[in-house]
């Protein structure tokens, strides 16, 4: 391999993609070959670094120099500067929201600083389409390892120590899982990574698939010769094009290597893989409406037993784990299952990739040991909430987790602490929420969700959340009853425990954790018409104080049902009536004369 | 994309469904390539893709009508997708998408008569980073406003 003085790594991940980052390329490439550097100095495409918000990213090794929001226009001053006469470009450096500081350095990062990174170590670091790349980064050696070295009864003890949990939501043992299935009988198994990531607000899986496939296929390698499956499914859903492009390259690349297909690595072990696209429906995500959904049915679950593991896929044993889950086991085997199961809680070892976004500074992917606490992730990793307004809640698990308040601030994260709280580890979504947000419409947002994905198998889920949300919008406009309250906690209760599978068992969720911790927002909105953080429109009021307004008449101007009357230079008045309430007024007034309340 | 006779769509879909005859699974992947070749799911569509699979055309409009990817009627020629996942929602996606119906006079899910644009909601894009975030086919724009001078200048991309 030729030798390199410096590498510029500019980030790929569909976050970057969509802010320009091939541009960005290019613009490195003629630069440095106009100059004549293009043989000392390395440009390389690789994944997400989880600071999408302030992509695009371009680091500088051998400094790691961590530039921000880099642009074509841009890269021309860094290669003068920063290449060729090594002076660092201060102007694009990142800027730290809490010390408002111009950062250097990757590693000084703050984002960065309390994270550890292991399932996504690569992503950021290498170019996910260079299988060469993976390998030099230990890729492969773990494949190696269990092929040559142990037994599929090892491999599965060891997965055992290490205290692996499934990363898909459920938390279920991998090891005992492997265990299962290895033991059922049959001669045919197959083995399934879950990439249908439906949660809406959480894209670590995404961003594992493009940054770094080599590890999902390895590790679902190593599963298939531990459980006796020669034959893989990445089930991935449609709206990740990029993650399934990496992924057709990655199984390309692996298999002209040898280390997918017949007699890999000359062991006798057999592998073929096989990608599938979802078809948009949330629900694919549960595990046997995901083999329904392979086997080219309609997406609905089923009851279980009998379990994957015992009659799966085409009838035959099947292991199903997340993408994550999955990307953990290379690790895990290289580093041996003492040094994964030496982080984290005593039930909950290694370490969680959280979607952290909404209201905080710092949004993006973050990776950290079990049992950190959500104080640390909110304002040490996070910075803080934007515009130092007051944390309310931050909402965990998704659709099917609940919130979690300023009392749980301590709370050390794992599967039971958050189990105990009211909400889950879910999927790894994280949303802080300010006091400019309203519970009631946050619990609706999610509970639309999941009443529009329900697959209608069965009727506590079909018809439960849908009245549910009957009562929710009902609240929302105004029109709550005293009863109300009652009622949604009777059905959601009902519901949980009706329903056939977990989407209906928790549905419910955010409506009752946001009923233990926000009463009284509710109560507001059905006794006082009110809601208390101004976002329910129905029950919002537009008016112009009359003392403030200079008469300009840009709000009636702007008001798409004319409903603004006044003259010139003197104060103007809402007509209630007809006001859509759609805030154009207030955005348009100069003077900030209109008022909401 | 645009297929004339029925005699085009028959010999098209022959050449989709062959691969997959006699094996399992084929429903689905079946379907995805007739739709990104015929632009939607045609009854004649699905009558040849039930004739050459061997699966009744009844199991096929039940596969086809369970999934929010297909449609069973013509779509514009771009596909708006406005995310309205969590991270967008809370950044006001909902403007957004009130903004874009108002200026195409389309509601979700609907189709511009001219059939230019397909507008459609959909649960987080992956990248709640630029949130809001809207792609058309597929160009993933982030960070919109409902400023509605910049929207229309955005749609103006897409003839
Ligand atoms: C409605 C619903 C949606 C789900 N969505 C996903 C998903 O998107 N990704 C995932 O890995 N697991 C999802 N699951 C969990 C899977 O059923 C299954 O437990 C998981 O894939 C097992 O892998 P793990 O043991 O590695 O977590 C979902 C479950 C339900 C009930
Ligand atoms: S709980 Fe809901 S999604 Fe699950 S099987 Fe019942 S109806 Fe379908
Ligand atoms: S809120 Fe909208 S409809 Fe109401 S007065 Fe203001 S501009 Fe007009
Ligand atoms: S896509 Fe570049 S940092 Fe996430
Ligand atoms: S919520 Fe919109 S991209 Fe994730």
């Amino acid at each position: 391999m030729a030798l390199y003085r410096a590498h510029v790594l500019i980030c790929h991940g569909t976050g970057c993609a969509s802010g320009g980052a091939p541009k960005v390329l290019e613009a490195f490439k003629e630069e440095l070959a106009k100059k004549g550097l293009e043989k000392e100095i390395l440009v390389i495409a690789t994944g997400c670094h989880g600071m999408c918000e302030f992509g695009p990213i371009v680091v500088v090794y051998p400094e790691g120099t961590f530039y921000s929001q880099v642009k074509p226009s841009d890269v021309a001053e860094i290669v003068e500067e920063h290449l060729y006469k090594g002076r660092i470009v201060t102007r694009l450096l990142y800027k730290e929201p809490l010390s408002a500081q111009k950062v250097c350095h990757y590693k000084d990062i703050p984002f960065y600083g309390k994270q550890h990174r292991i399932v996504l170590s690569n992503c950021g670091y290498i170019n996910p389409d260079n299988i060469d790349e993976y390998i030099s980064r230990d890729g492969y050696q773990a494949l190696g390892k269990c092929l040559v070295e142990m037994t599929p009864a090892a491999v599965i003890d060891e997965m055992k120590k290490s205290g692996l949990r499934g990363r898909g939501g459920g938390g279920f043992p991998t090891g005992m899982k492997w265990g299962f299935c290895a033991a059922s009988p049959g001669d045919k198994k197959y083995v399934i990574c879950n990439a249908d990531e439906g949660d809406p607000g959480a894209f670590m899986d995404r961003s594992i698939l493009e940054g770094d496939p080599h590890a999902v296929i390895e590790g679902m390698m190593i599963g298939g010769y531990a459980m006796g499956a020669d034959e893989g499914y990445i089930y991935c859903r449609a709206e990740y094009p990029l993650a399934i492009k990496r992924l057709q390259t990655a199984i390309k690349n692996a298999t002209e290597y040898g280390l997918l297909g017949e007699d890999i690595l000359g062991t006798g072990f057999n592998f073929t893989l096989h990608i599938k696209e979802g078809a948009g429906a949330f629900v694919c995500g549960e595990e046997t409406a995901l083999m329904a959904s392979i086997e080219g049915q309609r997406g609905m679950p089923r009851a279980r037993p009998p379990f994957p593991a015992v009659k799966g896929l085409w009838g035959k044993p099947t292991n199903i784990n997340n993408v994550e889950t999955w990307a953990n086991v290379p690790r895990i085997i290289v580093q041996g299952a003492e040094c994964f199961a030496a982080m984290g809680t005593e039930k909950s070892k290694g370490t969680k990739v959280f979607a952290l976004t909404g209201k905080v500074k710092n949004t993006g992917l973050v990776e950290v040991p079990m049992g950190i606490t959500i104080r640390e992730i909110v304002f040490e990793i996070g910075g803080g909430i934007i515009g130092d307004k007051k944390f309310k809640a931050v909402q965990i698990g998704g659709p099917s987790g609940g919130c979690l308040v300023d009392e749980h601030l301590d709370l050390a994260v794992d599967y039971e602490s958050l189990t105990a709280a009211g909400a889950i580890m879910g999927s790894g979504g994280l949303v802080v929420l300010d006091e400019g947000n309203c519970m009631v419409d946050t619990a609706k947002f999610f509970l639309e969700f999941t009443q529009r994905e329900s697959c209608g198998k069965c009727v506590p889920c079909r018809e439960g959340t849908k009245k549910m949300l009957d009562i929710l919008t009902r609240i929302t406009e105004g029109k709550g009853v005293p009863e109300d309250i009652d009622r949604l906690l009777y059905l959601g209760n009902q519901i949980k425990d009706a329903s056939l599978c977990a989407l209906g068992g928790t549905a419910p969720n955010p409506v009752l954790t946001t009923l233990k911790y926000f009463r009284h927002e509710y109560e507001a909105h059905i006794f006082d018409k009110k809601c208390p953080a101004g976002v329910c429109q129905s029950l919002l009021r537009y008016s112009i104080n009359t003392e403030k307004c200079i008469g300009c008449t840009k709000c009636a101007r702007n008001c798409p049902v004319s409903c603004i009357s006044g003259k010139v230079k003197e104060p103007h008045v809402i007509d209630q009536d007809k006001c859509i309430k759609c805030g154009a007024c207030m955005d348009n007034c100069p003077v900030g004369a209109v008022v909401k309340g | 994309m645009v297929v004339e006779t029925k005699q085009d769509v028959r010999s098209m879909v022959q050449e989709i469904t062959a691969p997959w005859k006699g094996k399992h699974g084929g429903v689905i992947p079946v379907l995805q390539e007739t739709q990104k070749k015929v632009g939607y799911l045609s009854r004649e569509a699905m009558e040849v893709v039930s004739e050459e699979l061997g699966v009744p055309l009844a199991e096929l409009y039940g596969v086809a009508t369970f999934y929010a990817q297909f449609h069973l009627k013509p779509r514009g020629r771009h596909i708006i997708r406005v995310c309205r996942g969590t991270a967008c929602h809370v950044r006001g996606s909902g403007k957004i998408m009130d903004k874009i119906m108002s200026m195409l006079k389309v509601k979700e899910n609907g189709t511009t008569d001219d059939l230019r644009f397909t507008l459609e909601p959909v649960a987080c894009l992956g990248c709640c980073g630029l949130a809001p975030v809207v792609m058309i086919d597929d160009d993933t724009h982030g960070r919109l406003t409902d400023d509605e001078a910049a929207l229309q200048k955005f749609l103006d991309q897409y003839a």
